[in-house]
C-alpha cells in the first residue's frame, strides 16, 4: 500500500503528537492549561458548548410543546405555502406538518449533542483499539495496521460516511452515528499510534520494564494515560465535524428519519426543498449548526495551540 | 529517484485491485440488491430470480469478481438503470466527468488566489486585524456545512438578486458546439462567446462553495509555513547581508513556504470530489459529484461502481504525482520515502 495517501492530514496528526511527547517535566495539562485560559478564542468555544449542553440538558423544559404532534395541521397548507403564525405557546410558528418549531429546535439540541458525542466517542474507541495495537506491539502488526489507516484517510470523508450509511436498509439514529464515526477511526488510531512510539522508548517505560511490571500493565497504566491528551484535543474538533457531517447524510436522504426525535442536520435536510419558500425553516436549524460547530472548533484549537510547544516561549 | 518511482507504481496498481475487490463487495451486500434496481417497481419474486440467472449473481462472488475483471478489460461496465437510463456506465462517467473538473479547476482556482496572499499577508503581519480576522473566518467556514453555504449562495445571488443562474450547466436555449466535453474551453475554441460566457456564469456559484473548505485549508497552511520560514536563520542572515526587504520576501521566504502549500494543494483533490457530491446536489450541476448523490439515492449500481473505481484511481494517482514532485523539489525525501 502506498505510505503517503493523505499525507497532509496524516502530518497535521502526527504534528499535534510530537508536540505533546516533546513535552518535558511539568505536567501537560496544567501547562496547557495557564496558557489557554488567557485565550479568549478558548473562552467563547467554551461559553458556546456549556450554553449548548445546558440547552440540551433542559430541553424539556424549555420547549412549550410535545415536538412531534401536528397540533396546528388546520393552520398549514403545503399548497399554498402556508404556514402557521407564531402564537401563544408557539413562539416560533409551526413547520409544515404543523409542529411546533421552538419546541422541535429545543429538543433537537439533545439528539445534535447525543449524535456529535456518540459518534466522537465511537471513532475514539476504534482508533484506541488500533492505534494501542500498532504502537504496542509495532513491527509487522503497526505496518499492517497503519497501512489500512492510510487507506481509509486517503478516502474523502464524505464519500466513506456515506458508503456506509448506504449499507443499512433503514437509516436511524444509530446508523448515522456508525457512519459518522467510522470515518473519525483512522484519524484517532494514527495520533495514538504516534503517541503509543514516542512513550515506548521513554524512560519511564524502560524503568516500569526494568521493574519488572506486565506489558498489559505498561500499556495500559503508563502509555496510554500518557498519550490522551492531544486525543482530547482532537475529539473536540471531531464532535463539530461529526454534527455537520451527520448533516451532510441528513441532506443526501440518508439520516434519520425518526420525526419523534428531531435534529438539527434531520430538519436541514427536511427543510431543504422548501427553501425558496420558507427559508427561516433551514436557516434556524443551519446557524444552529454552525454556532455548535464553531464552538468545539474554538476550544479545540485553543486548546491544540496551546498544547504546541513553539508556543511556549 | 527511477526506483522510487517504479516502486510507488507498484504499490497503486496494488491499491486500486483492493479496492476494487472492496468495493465490488461492497455494491453487492447493499441493501435492496443489484437486481432489484433494474426492474424496480415492476420486481416479482420470479423476475428477481430470472434476473439473477442473467446477471450471474447466483454465482459464488469470487467468481462473479473475476468475470467482472473480465468485462472492465472489454472496457465494459454495464448500463446505467437510472441517472441516464440505457446508457453505458463508461459513458455515464466520460459525459460528467468533464463537467466536474472544470468546476473543480475554478474551484482551486478560488482557493489559491484568495488562499496564499491572505495567508502571507496573515502571517507578515501576525497578530494583526487582517490576521485575527482571516483566521477567525476560516474557522467560521469550516464550521458551515458545504451544502448549506451552497444554498445560502444560491438563495442570495441566484434567487433574490437574480445575477447568477440557479443550475445546470449551461443555458439549454444556447445552440453550444461540443468538441471536448468542457463547456468554457468549447466556447473559447469555437469562439462562441456567449456560449463560454453563460458556461461560466453557471460555475461560479458552485465554485465559491466548493472552494471554500480548500480555500480554508490553504490559507492556513500558507500563514502557518510563512510563519515559519520567517523565523529561519536564512532569513535573517539575509536581513543582516542588507538585502532589499521585497527580494527577501519573494526569494527566501515565498520560495520556502509554498512547499506544503503545493503538497496541500494536490491533497485537497479528495476533499474537492467529497465537497462536489452536495454542491453538484444543490445546484443540479450535472457531473459525477451529483451522478454519485444520484446513484447512492436510486441504487444505479454500474454508475456509482465506475465512478468509484475512476476516483479512486484519479485521487491515488495524484497523490503520487504529488509524492513524486515532492522528492523532486526536496532531496532528502527520496531516500527517506525508499526506506519507509
Amino acid at each position: 500500500m502506498t505510505t503517503s495517501l493523505g499525507s497532509a492530514r496524516k502530518q497535521r496528526i502526527d504534528h499535534l503528537a510530537g508536540a505533546a511527547a516533546a513535552d518535558g517535566g511539568v505536567s501537560l495539562l496544567l501547562d496547557a492549561w495557564r496558557r489557554v485560559r488567557r485565550s479568549p478564542v478558548f473562552w467563547v468555544g467554551a461559553v458556546i458548548i456549556v450554553l449548548f449542553v445546558l440547552l440540551a440538558a433542559f430541553a424539556n423544559l424549555i420547549a412549550t410543546q410535545d415536538p412531534s404532534l401536528q397540533l396546528l395541521r388546520g393552520q398549514v397548507s403545503v399548497a399554498k405555502n402556508q404556514l402557521a403564525a407564531a402564537q401563544p405557546g408557539f413562539p416560533w410558528g409551526s413547520d409544515f406538518l404543523g409542529r411546533d418549531l421552538f419546541s422541535r429546535m429545543v429538543l433537537a439540541s439533545r439528539q445534535t449533542l447525543v449524535v456529535g458525542v456518540a459518534a466522537t466517542l465511537l471513532g475514539l474507541f476504534g482508533g484506541m483499539v488500533f492505534g494501542v495495537v500498532a504502537g504496542a506491539l509495532g513491527g509487522w502488526v503497526d505496518g499492517a495496521v497503519m497501512r489500512m489507516v492510510d487507506v481509509m484517510l486517503s478516502f474523502p470523508s464524505i464519500l466513506l460516511a456515506t458508503t456506509i450509511a448506504v449499507l443499512f436498509a433503514k437509516p436511524n439514529q444509530s446508523t448515522v452515528i456508525i457512519a459518522v464515526a467510522v470515518v473519525q477511526v483512522p484519524v484517532f488510531a494514527r495520533l495514538l499510534r504516534g503517541q503509543m512510539l514516542a512513550q515506548r522508548d521513554s524512560d519511564h517505560v524502560l524503568a516500569a520494564t526494568a521493574l519488572g511490571v506486565k506489558r498489559g500493565s505498561i500499556i495500559f497504566r503508563h502509555m496510554l494515560p500518557n498519550s490522551m491528551s492531544p486525543v482530547i484535543v482532537q475529539a473536540t474538533i471531531v464532535v463539530a465535524t461529526s454534527i455537520i457531517d451527520a448533516a451532510a447524510l441528513s441532506f443526501l436522504g440518508l439520516g434519520s428519519l425518526d420525526a419523534s426525535s428531531p435534529e438539527w442536520g434531520q430538519m436541514l435536510g427536511e427543510a431543504q426543498s422548501k427553501i425558496d419558500y420558507q427559508p427561516h425553516l433551514a436557516f434556524l436549524p443551519a446557524v444552529a449548526i454552525i454556532i455548535v460547530a464553531l464552538g468545539f472548533t474554538l476550544l479545540g484549537e485553543s486548546m491544540r495551540e496551546a498544547l504546541d510547544p513553539k508556543n511556549r516561549r | 529517484m527511477l526506483k522510487y518511482a517504479i516502486r510507488r507504481m507498484g504499490q497503486l496498481i496494488l491499491v486500486l485491485v483492493v479496492l476494487s475487490l472492496l468495493i465490488f463487495v461492497w455494491l453487492r451486500s447493499l441493501p435492496g440488491g443489484y437486481e432489484r434496481s433494474i426492474c424496480a417497481e415492476r420486481c416479482t419474486p420470479e423476475k428477481i430470480a430470472e434476473l439473477k440467472t442473467v446477471l450471474g449473481l447466483d454465482q459464488p462472488i469470487i467468481v462473479q469478481y473475476v468475470k467482472f475483471l473480465g468485462r472492465v478489460a472489454q472496457g465494459n461496465f454495464g448500463t446505467s438503470a437510472r441517472v441516464i437510463p440505457g446508457k453505458s456506465a463508461l459513458d455515464v462517467f466520460l459525459e460528467r466527468f468533464p463537467a466536474t473538473i472544470e468546476l473543480s479547476v475554478l474551484a482551486m482556482l478560488f482557493a489559491l488566489s484568495i488562499g496564499i496572499p491572505l495567508g502571507y499577508l496573515a502571517a507578515s503581519r501576525k497578530g494583526g486585524i487582517l490576521d485575527n480576522l482571516s483566521v477567525i473566518g476560516t474557522l467560521v467556514g469550516i464550521a458551515v456545512p458545504v451544502f448549506f453555504l451552497a444554498y445560502l449562495l444560491k438563495f442570495i445571488f441566484a434567487v433574490k438578486l437574480g445575477w447568477l443562474p440557479p443550475s445546470g450547466r449551461q443555458d439549454p436555449t444556447i445552440d453550444a458546439t461540443r468538441v471536448t466535453g468542457f463547456f468554457v474551453i468549447d466556447g473559447l475554441a469555437t469562439r462562441e462567446w456567449d456560449a463560454a460566457w453563460d458556461a461560466l456564469k453557471h460555475l461560479i456559484l458552485p465554485a465559491i462553495a466548493l472552494g471554500t473548505i480548500p480555500l480554508a485549508v490553504i490559507f492556513r497552511i500558507a500563514r502557518g509555513s510563512v510563519l515559519d520560514v520567517l523565523g529561519e536563520d536564512y532569513v535573517r542572515t539575509a536581513e543582516a547581508k542588507g538585502l532589499a526587504v521585497a527580494t527577501i520576501r519573494r526569494r527566501h521566504v515565498l520560495r520556502n513556504a509554498m512547499l506544503p502549500v503545493v503538497t496541500v494543494t494536490g491533497l485537497q483533490v479528495g476533499a474537492l470530489l467529497g465537497g462536489a457530491i452536495l454542491t453538484e446536489t444543490v445546484f443540479n450541476f450535472p457531473g459525477i459529484g451529483q451522478a454519485v448523490a444520484q446513484s447512492f439515492r436510486e441504487k444505479d449500481y454500474p454508475v456509482l461502481q465506475v465512478i468509484l473505481l475512476a476516483s479512486a484511481a484519479i485521487f491515488v494517482l495524484v497523490n503520487l504525482l504529488v509524492d513524486l514532485s515532492y522528492a523532486y523539489i526536496d532531496p532528502r525525501i527520496r531516500t527517506t520515502g525508499a526506506k519507509r
